[in-house]
């Protein structure tokens, strides 16, 4: 009888190392060690050349300047070859003058696709869905967003998830939905019955001993 | 390859980074901000270049070589 051999791949999680990689990349070739000291957005496409991914890499190149301003670096990726991602590249500067100023992976052996589970076969088998893993200084997993293929990304939401992790990591706060910079944060709740007698004497903005407020 | 050149030979970024070794500088973090590039493009450039001969990578400082030298960084 003929055995059927599986490879089980455990999917990267959130406060987990992010998988190291070595990658040949637009920029030469790449690892992910290169990324330690700096946030880092990583993020796939289905495939070059193709008008969904050609609206979000322009996107993605607008904000590479506010990326930068929070110490963010992009790298993007798909199952495309290198020369591939060049031609793609300079055929966006050349149609719309916007230069792509962030390298892109070519991971034709899915390396990189599978330890990240960038390819989702009910989506399609031989395509990256679109990913974004934000990983933090110390190259920890800390957020992951996955899009359908037929959905481009709001990049004003990475900023926003940066701007929240940062806020959180500074200021050992969390943040309300629908946060933005300068808004007020939440207040870890307390854990004692003494905290929490003593939080509601404190000027946070308070519903109740579990849910304060307070302005950075 | 980002800083070497098919023939061997540094690219502009490459020499950009020589130039900095060569003025005494040696760790990425003091070069990206020497050459304005971005870190990761410094680290993997330093890379490729210890790996072409041009520098080495003793001690956690980069120097350059002689071979680096000779690679015309000087008066570009």
């Amino acid at each position: 009888m003929e055995e059927i051999k599986e490879q089980v791949i455990s999917l990267p999680r959130l406060g987990e190392p992010a998988p190291d990689f070595k990658a040949v990349t637009t920029h030469g070739v790449l690892k992910l060690e290169d990324f330690k000291g700096s946030w880092l957005v990583l993020f796939s496409h289905p495939a070059d050349f193709t008008p969904v991914c050609t609206t979000e890499f322009i996107a993605f190149a607008e904000i590479y300047p506010e990326m930068q301003k929070r110490g963010a670096e992009l790298l993007g990726l798909s199952v495309d070859s290198v020369s591939s991602h060049i031609a793609w590249v300079r055929n966006v500067e050349d149609k719309t003058g916007i230069k792509i100023p962030f390298p892109v992976i070519a991971d034709l052996s899915k390396e990189v696709s599978l330890a990240y589970g960038m390819i989702h076969p009910g989506q399609s088998k031989t395509e990256t869905v679109r990913c974004v893993f934000i990983i933090d200084p110390d190259q920890i997993i800390r957020t992951i967003l996955y899009y359908p293929l037929t959905t481009g990304r709001n990049m004003q939401e990475i900023l926003r998830i940066i701007d929240a992790l940062q806020t959180t990591d500074e200021h050992k706060v969390a943040t309300p939905a629908n946060w933005q910079p300068g808004d007020m944060v939440v207040v870890p709740p307390p854990n004692t019955q003494e905290a929490a007698e003593e939080r509601v004497k404190q000027e946070h903005e308070c519903v109740d001993w579990y849910l304060c407020k307070k302005k950075l | 390859m980002s800083c070497i050149n098919p023939d061997g030979k540094p690219t502009e970024s490459g020499v950009k980074m020589l130039r900095a070794l060569d003025s005494g500088l040696e760790y990425p973090e003091e070069i990206a901000k020497e050459v304005e590039l971005p870190l990761f493009r410094v680290r993997s450039g330093l890379r490729e270049l210890t790996q072409a001969g041009l520098a080495n990578l003793e001690d956690a400082k980069y120097r350059i070589t002689d071979k680096g030298g000779e690679n015309g960084i000087k008066g570009k």
